[in-house]
């Protein structure tokens, strides 16, 4: 058992899990934030995306003990406040890019991330790039088109 | 996944001393292939010492020739140096096709060549540029560090630190990735460096990455596409699977190879 504290949504969290715990399971288990959501298990689906330090990564792919003393960021802590939505998510409402919903957490994360470092690059997320960068995301149900179209929107409503 | 026991190593010579003392230690780098084998409990080490954190370790740098990536860098970090991009772009971009967004930024290219997966990037990167890898303890060459499939010549609880790549005077990569899986079915790299022609095979041999005799040979002669034609590639050394045959995988290396060199 380790102490294992981090910055989660902006407040400071600490709890004592086996070494073996992943970050998905003390997001999920330990923190009860079960927006993160666990797909595959196997680092394909990407429905376990979360921030770490400013990074979109696979929480199931990651010890929580690894991330001792970082800032995380989950799809509890996109909003502004509880009663707002993120850009992104406003953007995923409007353009219908979500059916069922399970692989929508892992989506938004992957698409602020992928908006993110394309500004800082100074790259244009265009439909192409925004395809490519989302080969780490699997929705079972909407053959992403409008997925794709939902990025593009919340990527220009974040600017 | 079994119980272990995670360590934060702040050095070099604390993650190794801290690995010498454990019954069954792994270094962790990114984790992006231990982890999935862990929880797969394909792997069970005793320990994870935690080499990620290392700062020593996270450093790109060019002098002269050499193009030095620390062990700790993320394919993230590789693919967005703008020192790799202009001094070996090929490499800029082998690092940028790894998996996926989010697997390039944890995953490591010290994790990457330790582990030596047949179908992984950086083996065919390391061995077609003819980098040197650096441990804790020498310096081993590309040639002699990949011995075969999941294996290398690093000792028990020897440690990557960094691998050296020289500059190329050309170089291209090219892979047709499994579409689930993003690993390499086949990947070329292709150079001409200051010792000759060099082509480095990736996802296709039976026995982990390799170098490819013939191709050299011919690219040597003649450095284009076209010159790959006609280079054949003995299907007994190659792996079969549920993604493809030994005979369609021997075809792919020529036509990734033409690309690979279209692409430098």
């Amino acid at each position: 058992m380790t102490k294992v504290s981090m910055t989660v949504n902006g407040k400071a969290r600490s709890v004592e899990v086996p070494d073996n715990t992943l970050l998905v399971d003390y997001i999920r288990e330990n923190l009860r934030l079960t927006g993160t959501h666990v797909g595959c298990d196997t680092s394909q689906c990407g429905a376990c995306v979360v921030h770490v330090d400013g990074q979109a990564v696979k929480s199931c792919t990651m010890l929580a003990a690894a991330a001792e003393g970082a800032e995380v960021t989950t799809i509890e802590g996109v909003a502004a406040s509880k009663d707002d939505l993120h850009p992104m998510q406003v953007a995923f409402k409007e353009n219908h890019g979500l059916q069922c919903g399970f692989c929508t957490p892992g989506m938004i994360m992957a698409a602020t991330d992928m908006v993110s470092r394309y500004k800082a690059a100074g790259k244009t997320l265009d439909e192409p790039a925004i395809r490519e960068e989302l080969e780490g995301n699997i929705c079972r149900c909407t053959g992403y088109h409008n997925i794709v179209k939902a990025i593009a929107d919340g990527a220009s409503k974040m600017a | 996944m079994y119980d272990t026991t995670y360590y934060r190593a702040s050095s070099v010579s604390d993650a190794t001393s801290k690995l010498a003392g454990t019954e069954d230690g792994k270094f962790l780098g990114g984790g992006q292939t231990l982890i999935p084998t862990m929880k797969q409990r394909l792997a069970a080490p005793s320990d994870l010492v935690d080499v990620s954190g290392i700062d020593a370790l996270k450093n790109i740098s060019v002098e002269g020739d050499t193009v030095t990536i620390g062990a700790a860098c993320t394919h993230a970090q590789v693919a967005g140096s703008s020192e790799v991009a202009e001094a070996i772009p090929a490499l800029a971009s082998l690092a940028n096709g790894i998996g996926d967004p989010a697997v390039r930024a944890r995953g490591t290219i010290g994790g990457s060549i330790a582990n030596n997966d047949p179908a992984a990037d950086y083996p065919a990167g390391c061995l077609g540029l003819g980098a040197t890898i650096v441990t804790d303890a020498r310096e081993i060459p590309a040639d002699e560090f990949f011995v075969g499939m999941f294996e290398t010549a690093l000792d028990e609880g020897e440690m990557v630190t960094a691998v050296k790549f020289p500059k190329a005077t050309k170089a291209g990569y090219a892979k047709f990735p499994n579409p689930a899986s993003r690993y390499a079915m086949v990947g070329v790299l292709a150079a001409q460096t200051a010792n000759g022609v060099r082509v480095a095979v990736t996802g296709a041999g039976n026995d982990g990455v390799f170098r490819h005799a013939a191709l050299e040979e011919a690219l040597g002669a003649n450095w284009s596409a076209d010159a790959t034609q006609g280079v054949s590639t003995d299907e007994g050394d190659m792996l079969a699977d549920i993604h493809g045959s030994a005979e369609y995988r021997a075809h792919l290396v020529g036509v990734m190879a033409g690309r690979a060199v279209d692409n430098s």
